[in-house]
């Protein structure tokens, strides 16, 4: 009977994951993650991913700073950052957040000012809907772990 | 066991030898914090030791190529790095390492997210071992190990061959019968430190 909960929560699990690469939102580099973990670093994925929301943010925030100031015309600084944001979306599979950022990046290399307003409002769009599609897929692997823990009491 | 003691290694019926390898220690460079956390997993997961820097000059100053000095005893058996880093690229450290003595031999590879055709040429043309597209994978990471293995143990093979030939000449000078045999104390000659270590291993098998 407890069992029902751990199957139903890894049914969820499965269908949103299938649901996120069916998007794009996601690509087999994130499968690539999960093999990376195991029982030695168990919270792998979680971790990563939680390094790559910090430094994403940083950088998002950089780059709305950079390009609201009328003044702005650095367009080299706004390329590094973009790089950054392409390297650490790919190297976690979030394809559709690093699709985006090479489109803002084409904008920044053209001094394209609105171009990059609009393509930056792009890529927030799409960084906030992947974290919170990966705090809802935490969550349910969080609830998992619970319902297993009954299942197989210590 | 002595220097000139003839080992003698009692393969079990069956003949499975199976020798560990000892592990190899990686030094990862990359600017990127994610990238980092990512290929030290990868590496650890292969059974290396890693030590991670977020920069070419960092990556110099622990080799000790900065004109300091670095740390002692340091033994670094592959340097994998990332190719755009602000300050040294990929590229100038992979030069600066191939100017020094201590670390010409060491393989290098170079990680990048661009495939430029003239860049993947220039960084083979300077020694690189190998040119990764990011993002990496595992299955990259085990090849890269298997050809750094295989690379040890071929000059490994190299070494004892020529220690044979000069054990051989020795045995051949000396009046006492000459105990020449293919798997005899070769093995045991200490002229090489990885020599020494891989029959340390075997000799753990008894």
């Amino acid at each position: 009977m407890l069992g029902l909960g751990v199957d139903r929560l890894q049914a969820d699990i499965n269908r949103l994951l299938a649901s996120l690469f069916h998007q794009g939102v996601l690509d087999e580099q994130f499968l690539q993650l999960q093999q990376l973990q195991d029982e030695t670093s168990p919270n792998f994925v979680y971790d990563v991913i939680n390094i790559y929301f910090d430094e994403s943010e940083k950088l998002l925030r950089n780059l709305r700073l950079l390009l609201m100031d009328r003044e702005f015309s650095d367009y080299k600084k706004i390329g590094l950052h973009l790089n950054q944001l392409v390297g650490s979306s790919s190297s976690i599979g979030a394809r559709r957040v690093r699709n985006v950022c090479v489109a803002l990046r084409s904008a920044s290399e053209l001094s394209n000012r609105p171009g990059c307003l609009r393509g930056l409002e792009v890529v927030e769009h799409e960084y906030h809907y992947l974290k919170n599609m990966m705090h809802e897929l935490f969550q349910l692997e969080q609830q998992r772990l619970l319902a297993a823990g009954v299942r197989y009491p210590m | 066991m002595a220097v000139g003691e003839v080992m003698r290694m009692e393969i079990p019926a069956g003949g499975d030898l199976t020798v560990t390898t000892p592990e190899l220690h990686v030094l990862a460079v990359d600017d990127s914090i994610v990238d980092r956390k990512v290929i030290e997993r990868l590496l650890r997961i292969s059974s290396c030791k890693v030590t991670t820097v977020e920069s070419g000059t960092r990556a110099l100053q622990y080799l000790g190529l900065d004109g300091g000095k670095g740390a002692s005893n340091l033994k670094v058996n592959l340097i994998v790095t990332d190719y755009s880093m602000p300050g040294l690229t990929g590229y100038d450290l992979l030069k600066k390492i191939k100017e020094s003595s201590a670390f010409r031999e060491v393989p290098v590879v170079i990680m990048s997210s661009e495939n430029i055709l003239p860049r993947i040429e220039e960084c083979l043309k300077e020694g690189a071992e190998e040119f990764l597209l990011k993002p990496v994978k595992l299955a990259d990471v085990k090849r890269i190990k298997q050809l750094i293995l295989k690379n040890e143990a071929e000059e490994c093979k190299t070494l004892s061959h020529s220690n044979k030939r000069k054990l051989q000449e020795d045995c051949d000078t000396s009046s006492s019968s000459s105990s020449s045999h293919d798997d005899s104390s070769v093995k045991d000659t200490p002229s090489s430190k990885r020599m020494k270590s891989e029959s340390e291993n075997l000799s753990s098998l008894f």
